[in-house]
């Protein structure tokens, strides 16, 4: 019942640091209006190949015709959820009709620039915080001010959070999620185990899994990303929140010791986590969970999306108090969400589609079809939540400062080209976090100029 | 209507405006899709474009780029020595073993046509496919190589083998491509050469190696050529494993987790790009020194 109020709170407490920031970067100076080129044919030659969703649209009158809607959201469930919008909004709107092209999530990022640069979907999916202020500021997506307008429920918070450099907003969104130790209620009261308050109390908690024969934290790392989450959760429990934003923003040295000790205290649960995570998904990493080969699981609340029919059994803690003095009420949870192109092939139905997306009526019907998310408008409607999404929106609501997530929080050329290969370097090799720290600090001095 | 050819000044207007297009329009394809493209890379290499908005953006910043590579990108070294394991793999294991069954093939032993089939098979699937499908076998959890021995190795994960699991399954579909240009090759030699060394007391080995060998010089290049290509430009197969992360770092993943990705660093992936046109070039003067060297004589 506290929810809407403290949530406000919650974001208040998010976005200005983050905004803050990142608001003078080197590459805002280049705000070209709406000149673009197109990547060198040679430079793209190399892509695998996946193809761009080509918008299809006849520029229709007053908000009828075809929008075009770009959906990174590749996997089962929230693709359903995704459907499940875009059937009910056209049912409202009976002259619109909506085309989604739904594109691989990883392939979706990697494709950004060049789709945005390209024939871009009316509207498309996007995360936001860093990366959405980056294309804001670059002309590559369009002002939808006028959508906020009309937007009721949206806290301040979530507006500013939408907004870019300029003051504009840029943003509708849609969902939020919590990354948090996840486990199954069924086999922690079989064992008889409890929540860990401290990082002592884990490493004794995944000791005692260990000899039930359980791999006590799932871990896959494949993909590159998944690592980023646990990276963040040490560093907000060592060195805090301001400190997460600081050093995402370039301004902390990474081979100082603040990031050393995070790599230390990393090595120090390497032990008590899954082996061979480099060769491992996300989702195969949840389904050893989910099999009950694994006790625990740090990951965002989406890891409900391979316990479909069994979520009731999926509970989370926070991730465990690591320095007293630090204290354990920083978490992460990342807001995804939907921007309009520079140029919709059909602007009127975007803005329209965008308002419904925003809208609580839109976003009871999306959270009710991928109940692994919680809904980003505070007028929605918070009764057909499951246990999960209703602890997921306490658990967020009660957390003192609320991060993004790495890779959204700092520049993607430093997170995909440097902190990618790093993290995996490190779970390789754990043992020459000097050696790593000193090669992150010299990439990181050369890509952010200081 | 086909005339007969009797000079530049014998063609109607028509006809050498055809000629005129027939040079124009292929040289400037190669110009526009090769050379424009490949000199921009070169110049985009010392500057810091990020892709979004037009080159006049674009800083120039001297050779940072190519000292960063070789001072601070960890993957680079790793991804020189991967994509020269992958051409001494190529160059002294797939390419002599294609060549071997395709001698053997060519002697006609029992079910040629089968074992031929067998052999081409995987030239004609996609490298990502081919990764795929080796994935069935090296899979740690579900893989049939673990599961028939055992094991639990992770092929595809565990840096220590992945290059190496990589090298057998593109190793899979390189035999069968060498196999098939050889095949061909062999197919061309005059039978008459071979009955001549056996009269003369040639035995097999140096009928081969003698004859028919030295005979088959012009496909012999071009099978050194097609492995040498295929080397450098081996990117399909580790790209659908892992993005080339993780002790599959080749080159060309490297350029393409610059360039094509959120990233976008456009400027640093030209300099990596410019190295590997550097690698190339010095195997393309060499197999052009040698084709010159033919010609001439």
């Amino acid at each position: 019942m506290s929810r809407p109020s403290s949530e406000d709170a919650y974001l208040a407490s998010l976005v200005p640091a983050s905004v803050r920031a990142q608001r003078f970067s080197r590459r805002n100076l280049l705000v070209g209006a709406g000149a673009f080129a197109v990547t060198p044919a040679l430079l793209a030659a190399c892509s695998s190949g996946s193809s761009t969703p080509a918008a299809s649209t006849s520029g229709g009158g007053a908000a009828t015709g075809t929008v075009s809607l770009g959906s990174n959201q590749s996997d089962a469930v929230p693709k359903a959820a995704v459907a499940a919008v875009v059937d009910a909004f056209k049912k409202d709107n009976a002259g619109l009709d909506v085309k989604v092209n739904t594109v691989d999530h990883n392939t979706f990022q990697e494709q950004i620039n060049n789709y945005l640069q390209g024939s871009p979907d009316d509207v498309f999916a996007w995360f936001a915080g860093y990366r959405m202020r980056f294309f804001a500021s670059k002309g590559l997506a369009g002002d939808i001010s006028d959508v906020w307008g009309n937007l009721a429920g949206m806290s301040d918070a979530m507006k500013k959070s939408s907004t870019g450099d300029d003051g504009k907003q840029y943003f509708v969104p849609s969902t939020y999620y919590p990354w948090a130790m996840f486990y199954r209620k069924s086999v922690w009261a079989a064992k008889g185990y409890t929540v860990p308050k401290t990082l002592d109390e884990l490493m004794t908690l995944g000791r005692k899994m260990k000899a039930d024969g359980l791999v006590p934290i799932a871990f896959g790392d494949k993909d590159g990303w998944p690592a980023m989450g646990t990276f963040d959760q040490i560093n907000l429990r060592v060195n805090g929140y301001d400190f997460h934003v600081s050093l995402m923003a370039g301004k902390e040295d990474w081979a100082g010791d603040k990031v050393k000790k995070v790599f230390d205290t990393w090595r120090g649960l390497l032990e008590i986590h899954q082996a061979d995570s480099l060769g491992r998904t996300w989702q195969e990493a949840a389904q050893s969970l989910q099999k009950k080969e694994s006790g625990m699981y740090l990951l965002g609340s989406f890891v409900a999306q391979q316990f479909k029919g069994e979520e009731d059994d999926l509970d989370f803690f926070n991730f465990p108090q690591i320095d007293s003095a630090i204290g354990a009420d920083a978490i992460e949870a990342p807001i995804d969400g939907y921007m309009m192109a520079k140029k919709p092939k059909n602007e009127a139905g975007a803005k329209k589609l965008l308002g419904y997306i925003g809208s609580a009526a839109g976003q009871d019907v999306l959270v009710k079809a991928d109940p692994s998310v919680v809904a980003a408008n505070g007028k929605a409607s918070t009764a057909a939540y499951t246990a999960l999404q209703k602890k997921s929106a306490e658990f967020v609501a009660s957390a003192k400062s609320i991060a993004q997530f790495l890779d959204r929080d700092t520049r993607p050329d430093f997170a995909s080209t440097v902190m990618i290969p790093a993290i995996q370097d490190f779970i390789k090799t754990p043992t020459d976090v000097d050696g790593l720290v000193k090669k992150i600090q010299a990439q990181k001095l050369s890509i952010f100029g200081s | 209507m086909a005339k007969r050819y009797k000079g530049i000044n014998q063609l109607s207007t028509g006809d050498k405006a055809l000629v005129a297009l027939m040079i124009v329009v292929p040289t400037a394809l190669v110009v526009g899709l090769v050379w424009i493209p490949a000199i921009m890379s070169v110049w985009l290499s010392f500057t810091n474009w990020d892709g979004l908005g037009s080159f006049s953006d674009a800083q120039f910043i001297g050779t940072k780029n190519y000292t960063d590579v070789v001072s601070i990108y960890p993957p680079f070294w790793p991804a020189i020595q991967h994509n020269l394991i992958w051409l001494a793999v190529m160059f002294l294991f797939a390419t002599p073993v294609g060549m071997l069954i395709a001698v053997l093939i060519d002697r006609e032993v029992r079910f040629t046509r089968f074992y031929q089939t067998a052999f081409y098979m995987p030239v004609v699937l996609a490298l990502a496919l081919v990764g795929f499908i080796w994935q069935l076998i090296f899979s740690r959890d579900e893989g049939l190589l673990n599961d028939l021995t055992g094991s639990t190795i992770d092929w595809y994960g565990d840096p220590r083998y992945n290059l190496w699991a990589a090298l057998v399954a593109t190793s899979w579909r390189h035999i069968g491509y060498i196999m098939l240009l050889y095949l061909a090759g062999l197919k061309g030699v005059d039978p008459s050469l071979r009955e001549a060394a056996a009269l003369d007391g040639a035995t097999e080995k140096q009928t081969f190696f003698k004859v028919v060998f030295p005979v088959l010089a012009p496909i012999n290049i071009i099978v050194l050529v097609v492995t040498v290509i295929e080397s450098l430009r081996a990117f399909d197969l580790v790209w659908i494993i892992n993005k080339g992360r993780n002790g599959l770092e080749l080159i060309s993943t490297l350029v393409t987790a610059n360039v094509v990705g959120e990233a976008s660093r456009i400027g640093f992936g030209s300099a990596l790009a410019t190295i590997m046109l550097l690698i190339s070039s010095v195997f393309i003067v060499i197999y052009l020194r040698i084709v010159m060297k033919e010609d001439a004589r």
